[in-house]
């Protein structure tokens, strides 16, 4: 048992950290570029050497690669402070396994290699209002129209949509079968008329999120993936895939190093709240949380590193990364007593870093399967545990009970 | 990365499973507990037959020498099993001593008999409750032990005593070997929350004793030999979590309540996922531990606690959730899941608690970032 590479990874290792390291752009570079030029800039550079996506195959933009080997080049990449390239998640962890299964060969010549370059951006428009947790209790509507289908009704938590060039859509094509059965996968030109996207103001203040609008808008019949009324099956290939591009429980930089490094600095009685037994055990504890999650990685990687399947493990990381993030941002704010309160998004303090995982936490216990969401998905897919008899099953979508009563 | 067990020790954790499933049934667990006695010997001498307190003892002591992983997994499957054996009193802790601080004649004399199982040894520390440190010890030790220890798990049926002392030099405690079976040692057995496992006070008259390690060096060997016990406790911690949260499943899966398996209710599915997720996280904090213990790491106080705290706290979870989700049977002498809540607070407790483990973990974080 021990924490290092076989001779291949090894070689693996050197290979991708010279090659990052001799063509991370520089700050000259990146200089005058927003964000998404950044990203872009990055992500292209990657694609036209082979280290994109390395897992996919040659001919959409990868090289064939390992898991273990993507787990390497994401470590060396981490090390470099290089532009940052979450803004392609959705688009290569979500919609490019989906269009890999049930896209037409033609298909997925066309957009997967873009899709690995960077050069289109992709978007998942999945939640409705009327359905989060329930996905399938989804509303917006497709009717058949010659070689066309016309959409109308509204998504919600759309992440990226206002810089999206393509989005993958569930829509209800047909109201009248059981609400499973009554649906349709999809993928469209988010530039398509008809479509508005309005950014959704969270209580952090910052706008992550879109609610998108469609009006009469156009898609054609060969954007279809799947059969008519089997969208929920292709969305379910997208969705096994969101478990697994969700992983940690966000708070950026407020984890245990940093509540420590403040328990040092605040006092408690005129001394280090740190000497404080109360404030030991609550470290000592985000300290096991991390410590267990992080060894956690190390035994599914372990088990890529073998060419093995990892073990469910790994599903604990959201249900247990994101309570542990909030309830050490509160205690952090709490140290610092009634100046805790204080924060301004500017702010360069480093103590602000609390109160900005603080108020941005809550979404990310909601975010890609709430917490219990995430028990319910340990009970029954890993332990085993029946389902919660339901209502909605075998009886029309138009019968099913809803919120609004109608 | 290879942060895994090899398929050998996989295979010594199947024959281990195998053995303990046919030889210490919850059947036998529920003998030790009602019958009084101080253990198994049958099951004892079954077990070191096999050589599992010879696990990691040298060859040069008639031990296998194996490692501190193989070590891991067999520990791992008896407190699955919830074993009524005195293992970890003469294995993590008394043999730990001995091989740790025991001169070539101390090893030469108790390493061998330690291996074959011929001898049992333990370690007395607490003398009253509340924490045992240099200041609160009374005790007097060297060559000659006088004072009382209460309690001392497996005194009754131990041979000798790591007994840790004070001291007027150095950190104030020494540690000495004593004979259990002289007329200056009395042993009076105690009632505990876990009579599957045995206990005692025991009284030192001007025992004779010889000195384990250096005088006044003590409080520092204790502290070492805790840190070497802890992943070992954990270990059989994380065995009784995962067995717990099985039995927990099963009667959940089992158990019919307004119409539908009990087990279908999100009340109990996310209780159960809790405890899985517990059980993980003190698991992957197990191999973190094994790997310091066995590597001799410069990590191991770190590594020791966390994993002593993440398995204090998730078998606990597991063994109080398990009665709970067994709702009144579970409450009942007649149903196993005593065994558990029993165990995992004598396991808890036995080699300091969770707020000392805790606060461990923080002070030796301390001692790396000053490092």
């Amino acid at each position: 048992m021990d924490f290092n590479d076989s001779p291949e990874e090894a070689k693996f290792r050197e290979e991708a950290a010279t090659w990052l390291k001799a063509n991370i752009p520089s700050s000259q570079d990146l200089e005058g570029l927003d964000f998404i030029q950044q990203a872009k800039l990055w992500q292209k550079k990657k694609a036209d050497a082979g280290w994109a996506v390395i897992r996919w195959p040659q001919e959409y933009g990868g090289r064939g690669a390992t898991a273990i080997e993507q787990v390497i080049l994401n470590q060396e990449e981490g090390k470099l402070n290089a532009p940052n390239t979450g803004m392609f998640g959705i688009g290569q962890g979500m919609a490019a396994p989906t269009m890999m299964t049930w896209a037409t060969e033609e298909q997925k010549l066309r957009y997967l290699p873009k899709l690995a370059s960077g050069e289109e951006v992709w978007c998942q428009l999945f939640s409705e209002p009327a359905g989060g947790s329930d996905l399938a209790a989804l509303r917006t509507k497709a009717e058949r129209d010659g070689d066309d289908w016309i959409i109308n009704g509204q998504k919600i938590w759309t992440s990226g949509a206002q810089y999206s060039d393509w989005g993958i859509i569930v829509l209800r094509t047909d109201p009248n079968m059981p609400k499973h059965q009554g649906l349709s996968y999809f993928f469209l030109d988010m530039k398509s008329p008809g479509i508005e996207i309005k950014p959704i103001k969270q209580m952090s203040g910052a706008s992550g999120f879109n609610e998108v609008y469609f009006t009469d808008v156009r898609v054609s019949d060969a954007q279809r993936l799947g059969e008519v009324g089997q969208g929920w099956q292709v969305a379910l290939t997208t969705l096994m895939n969101e478990r697994a591009s969700i992983g940690g429980g966000g708070g950026g930089g407020a984890g245990f190093r940093s509540a420590m490094a403040l328990a040092e600095k605040m006092n408690i009685d005129d001394r280090p709240a740190i000497e404080d037994r109360g404030v030991r055990a609550k470290l000592a504890n985000w300290y096991v949380q991390e410590s267990g999650l992080k060894f956690t990685g190390y035994r599914s990687m372990t088990a890529l590193s073998r060419g093995e399947i990892p073990g469910p493990e790994n599903s604990i990381g959201k249900l247990v990364g994101a309570p542990k993030s909030q309830d050490l941002a509160s205690f952090a704010i709490d140290l610092m007593e009634q100046a805790g309160i204080m924060y301004t998004a500017e702010s360069e303090e480093v103590d602000s870093l609390f109160q900005s995982a603080y108020m941005s936490i809550p979404g990310f216990r909601i975010a890609g399967g709430t917490d219990e969401i995430m028990a319910n998905i340990i009970a029954e897919r890993v332990l085993g545990l029946p389902q919660e008899p339901r209502v909605d099953k075998g009886i029309p979508f138009t019968d099913v009970p809803t919120s609004s009563g109608d | 990365m290879n942060f895994e067990f090899t398929e050998e020790q996989n295979l010594l954790r199947e024959q281990a499973r195998g053995f303990l499933q046919d030889h210490c049934s919850m059947k036998v667990v529920r003998e030790a507990l009602e019958n009084g006695a101080p253990f198994n010997a049958d099951l004892w001498k079954k077990v070191t037959e096999m050589g599992w307190t010879s696990t990691v003892i040298p060859e040069e002591y008639d031990g296998l020498g194996l490692s501190y992983l193989e070590l891991s997994v067999i520990a791992d499957e008896l407190g699955r099993a919830v074993a009524p054996l005195p293992f970890s009193s003469s294995v993590y802790l008394a043999t730990e001593a001995i091989l740790a601080y025991g001169s070539r004649s101390q090893k030469e004399t108790w390493l061998p008999k330690l291996a074959s199982g011929e001898v049992i040894g333990t370690f007395a520390m607490a003398e009253a409750p509340g924490q045992t440190s240099p200041a609160s010890l009374s005790t007097t030790g060297g060559d000659s032990v006088s004072g009382t220890k209460i309690p001392v798990a497996d005194a009754e049926i131990a041979d000798f005593a790591i007994v840790v002392t004070k001291s007027d030099t150095g950190d104030g405690a020494s540690l000495s070997i004593v004979e259990l079976d002289q007329g200056s040692v009395t042993k009076e057995s105690v009632a505990t929350i876990d009579p599957s496992r045995s206990h005692s006070s025991v009284t030192f008259n001007k025992a004779n004793a010889e000195l384990l390690g250096e005088d006044g060096a003590g409080w520092a060997a204790t502290q070492n030999i805790l840190n070497r016990a802890a992943p070992l406790f954990a270990w059989e911690q994380a065995g009784g979590s995962d067995a717990a949260l099985e039995m927990a499943k099963e009667y959940a899966l089992g158990r019919y309540a307004f119409g539908r398996p009990i087990a279908s209710y999100q009340a109990i599915k996310h209780k159960l996922a809790n405890m899985y997720v517990k059980n993980t996280l003190a698991r992957s904090n197990c191999y973190y531990g094994a790997w310091a213990l066995n590597t001799d790491a410069a990590e191991l106080p770190v590594a020791a606690a966390t994993s002593r705290v993440a398995a204090i706290q998730a078998y606990y979870f597991a063994s109080k959730e398990n009665i709970q989700t067994h709702g009144g049977m579970g409450f009942t002498w007649e149903f196993d899941c005593q065994f558990h809540y029993r165990r995992a607070k004598l396991l808890s407790v036995n080699i300091g608690s969770e707020g000392q483990w805790q606060d461990k973990l923080i002070s030796a974080i301390e001692q790396q970032n000053a490092a």
